[in-house]
């Protein structure tokens, strides 16, 4: 069986399942009842000088049938006093010694910072996260995203952070900022541990189409929030992937954004994250959600072969080229089996609409599963997005040249195109249709 | 034995026909909507007789516009409210929703027709877009789907309509002939009222035209006349003892039935004769009223006119049924005690009694569902010509007949269909006298 032990920068944990420093780890009694649920390890809600939050706080994006696809927040770190906090931690630690309790911090000067790590370091917490990420409220005051915003600023807290510490040191990122890359590397040069990633995106969830007002609204009013749910997973990978690849940074990670299942962890982890941090779907669907997780991903790695979770962590990092390495030799076509058509067409009009009108319809009345042209289809890969039933449109290898050929082979032996109306344009022998042919469609 | 008691209050017929579609909360229809697929070209629009804009108005639904979705469904069909509740839908759109071809339940699409349509008529919303007054004016013969339909339309291009009712109540079969567990006689004339007071036609109720000077003044005082003149009464089928007490035509059984439902009468053995969807109500209502139910038809099971799901629906409260069965005779003094009955073989299509296998059954109470005649004697009153069938013969198009002041749709052209064909030949004829009468103005 595998062995699901993770260690992230020296915090061991028995499984690599947290919850991130939200509002399910606003107390102790929430986190030794998620403890007792199945996580391997908590972030403390970030503690600092005790705030005053408004009501209301959350705002969701649903989808079709789908509650909360996203959902961001306009609630502030902790508005328990610290004293409070600090009892809690070291009774949880008392309860539960070999899971991972974590004290996520937001303070402003350098003393502050040292009095507050020691003060929880005191309590028995095995790591400390500092949170440079919160983007709505403490940015405002010099603080969260603020810093995370500034690599300098950045490197001279965690510097204050490292001189004092004596548990290993996890700097949290906003992705609230043009390439992840820099803050990490500020984070490294400044002595981190590890990072985590990614904090909430900025975000207004929607607009009350009565009131005029966001939400969340407070008495007729909203703010930005920050965003987060399995609507975020996407941003969050590419980031993880961008630190984990980036030779300045090296050091661990501790994936967080989106994760709801099995999957979204492991595919953290395959990109390169040695644990992950999970906060809106214990939020949506409370912490007997990790038993989803914890089993999925047993079964995974015993399906692979993989014993622990090092055998897979970061799997997929060399599978993650720049765009100019890509093959342009490789070729696929899209095959739709005419015996799982149900006949919705969904398929036709987005390659006729979105696409390259490489799907025709039947001549013969009555039989509704389209046929692909296959001299235009260019793989993209749409219609078989878009097809409802599974592994009905599937995409068929037909790569005649067999060599590997990417951009930057095209630019080195001169078969790129370098003008407008160049013969060596991709485009070139695809078949499109008159403008005017548009009309005749028309019914 | 059905486990129906006789009904003696409101209250417990109500209980005995409950609905089928009940109407969805908003929060059904929120999830229901949101699994349709929007399919290209969709198959549903395509089974509608009325090629209502199906994916929209589901799209519309989930997005909160249900006024939006009433005007996409008013827009093909006058009736969507109706229509949405006593379609056919297993054999028309939600049998034609793609989720049949990998076993995945259809969208519940009636429902949230009528979901979308009780919205608005409940709210009084006003939809319609009607053209100014042309100055001409259309008599409208039978204020059923069809009459309406074209009323309704024609009163959206600016047209004077007059409707002629017999009965005392509009929508034709859509009240007198439909299953109480379809829908209510209440939600159908809402429906009517809420068509009315937005588009203006007028309906002179109890006025039967049944004279040639009636038909004269028609002709004189109005542009065009449309007849939506549907079915008479039960046919006869000539079976000796027909004329006897409790014996009674499926047509006027149900008419009764839907009028006054607690004074109607029935027996503690009822036979109902016939294979098609109104032998299928008729029983399924005798059962739900109490009686122990046969079915009988004279030909097989699998030639039987019924849809599937309205003979399962018949047997699901107790209806026995015997096919390849003819009755010979109906036997009694004043009132039906027994029928003499014979078993059937179909050779060639042709139907013959076999000999010997004659049996009796009682019966106290016998219901005919076998068919309704044509209304031929007025069409030769008004002088137009129909088929040997005693169809009216109209354009397929523009629903013209043989005299072009005359237009006609519905069950007196077709014969006897849903609700909804009548809807879709109602609104196409009065395109048709729009264009005529265009043309006469040219």
């Amino acid at each position: 069986m595998a062995d699901l032990r993770a260690n992230l920068a020296g915090i061991t944990s028995p499984n690599p399942f947290w919850l991130a420093s939200a509002p399910p780890t606003n107390s102790g009694y929430q986190i030794m009842k998620a403890f007792d649920a199945g996580w391997g390890g908590a972030v403390w809600k970030t503690m600092g000088v005790p705030v005053v939050n408004v009501s209301s706080r959350y705002g969701a994006v649903n989808y079709r049938d789908t509650k909360m696809m996203g959902f961001n927040n306009i609630e502030l770190i902790t508005d328990r006093p610290l004293s409070d906090n600090l009892r809690e931690i070291e009774e949880v630690k008392k309860y539960f010694p070999d899971h991972a309790v974590i004290a996520s911090l937001m303070v402003q000067t350098r003393e502050e910072w040292h009095q507050i790590i020691k003060d929880v370091e005191n309590a028995g917490a095995d790591g400390i996260e500092l949170n440079f990420g919160c983007p709505h409220g403490m940015c405002e005051r010099g603080m969260g995203s603020a810093v995370g915003q500034e690599p300098n600023v950045l490197q001279t807290i965690t510097t204050w952070a490292k001189e004092v510490a004596k548990v290993p040191v996890i700097v949290k990122l906003t992705p609230n900022i043009t390439d992840i890359t820099e803050p990490a590397r500020a984070a490294a040069a400044g002595g981190a541990d590890a990072i985590s990633l990614i904090n909430t995106v900025q975000s207004i969830v929607n607009v009350d189409l009565d009131t005029f007002a966001p939400n969340p609204s407070v008495d007729g009013k909203s703010t930005h929030g920050g965003y987060c749910g399995p609507a975020v997973k996407p941003i969050a990978l590419n980031m993880i992937k961008s630190c984990a690849q980036d030779r300045d940074v090296n050091i661990p990670i501790s994936g967080i954004g989106g994760i709801e299942t099995w999957r979204d962890a492991t595919e953290h982890m395959l990109l390169g994250a040695s644990n992950v941090q999970v906060c809106t779907a214990a939020m949506h669907y409370g912490f007997g959600i990790v038993r989803e997780m914890k089993a999925g991903l047993e079964d995974y790695m015993d399906s692979k072969g993989f014993e622990k979770l090092d055998d897979l962590i970061g799997k997929s990092v060399p599978k993650v080229e720049p765009w100019e390495h890509l093959n342009l030799n490789y070729k696929i076509i899209a095959e739709i089996d005419s015996s799982k058509c149900i006949g919705c067409q969904l398929c036709y009009i987005a390659c006729e609409d979105g696409a390259h009108q490489a799907i025709e319809l039947s001549e013969v009345d009555g039989e509704r599963t389209p046929h692909i042209i296959e001299e235009n289809c260019v793989g993209c890969n749409l219609c078989s997005l878009v097809c409802p039933v599974e592994e009905c449109i599937t995409m068929v290898d037909v790569t005649k040249n067999k060599t590997h050929e990417s951009w930057s082979d095209y630019i080195n032996n001169g078969k790129a195109p370098t003008t407008f109306d160049d013969d060596r344009a991709g485009g070139k022998h695809h078949w499109v249709p008159e403008p005017k042919d548009a009309l005749k469609k028309r019914k | 034995m059905s486990d129906f008691k006789k009904p003696k209050t409101t209250a417990e017929y109500e209980a005995n026909f409950p609905q089928l579609k009940p109407l969805m909360d908003a929060n059904m229809a929120y999830y229901e909507s949101s699994r349709c697929l929007f399919c290209y070209d969709a198959p549903c629009v395509k089974a509608c007789p009325t090629s209502i804009d199906i994916p929209l108005f589901i799209k519309q639904i989930h997005t909160e516009n249900l006024t939006g979705a009433a005007k996409t469904i008013y827009s093909a069909n006058f009736f969507g409210h109706t229509c949405g509740k006593v379609c056919p839908t297993e054999v028309l759109c939600e049998g034609a929703c793609v989720y049949n071809e990998q076993d995945v339940k259809p969208i519940e699409i009636g429902r949230l027709q009528s979901h979308a349509t009780s919205d608005t008529i409940r709210k009084d919303k006003s939809i319609f877009k009607k053209a100014d007054a042309n100055g001409k004016s259309v008599a409208v013969v039978g204020a059923g789907p069809a009459g309406i339909a074209c009323a309704s339309e024609l009163a959206t291009l600016g047209y004077k309509v007059d409707i002629y009712e017999a009965k005392a109540q509009p929508s034709g079969l859509a009240i007198h002939g439909t299953a109480p567990y379809k829908i209510t006689n209440q939600d159908v004339i809402d429906e009517v009222k809420y068509l009315q007071k937005q588009l203006g036609f007028k309906i002179i109720y109890n006025k039967n035209i049944d004279t040639r000077r009636e038909l004269n003044t028609l002709e004189s005082k109005y542009d065009a006349i449309f007849l939506g003149i549907g079915l008479g009464d039960t046919r006869s089928t000539g079976t000796p003892g027909e004329e006897l007490e409790n014996c009674i035509g499926a047509t006027e059984f149900i008419e009764q039935l839907k009028l006054d439902p607690l004074s109607v009468t029935i027996g503690k053995k009822v036979v109902v004769i016939g294979g098609g969807n109104t032998a299928m109500d008729a029983a399924s209502e005798s059962a739900r009223l109490g009686a122990d139910v046969t079915l009988i038809y004279r030909r097989s099971k699998e030639s039987k006119g019924a849809y599937e799901f309205e003979y399962d629906l018949a047997k699901s409260v107790g209806v026995k049924a015997l096919f390849s069965t003819n009755v010979t005779e109906i036997i009694g003094d004043q009132k039906v005690v027994q029928l003499k009955c014979v078993k059937t073989q179909s050779t060639d299509g042709k139907l013959k009694n076999i000999d010997g296998s004659e049996f009796t059954i009682e019966c106290d109470f016998l219901i005919r569902a076998t068919g309704q005649v044509k209304q031929k004697d007025f069409l030769d009153l008004a002088g137009l010509e129909y088929d040997k069938r005693g169809k009216v013969k109209v354009d397929s198009d523009s629903g013209q007949c043989s005299n072009p002041q005359y237009f006609a749709g519905g069950d007196a052209v077709n014969g006897g269909a849903e609700v909804v064909n009548a809807c879709a030949e109602g609104k196409s004829a009065a395109q048709g006298i729009h264009s005529y009468l265009l043309g006469k103005q040219s």
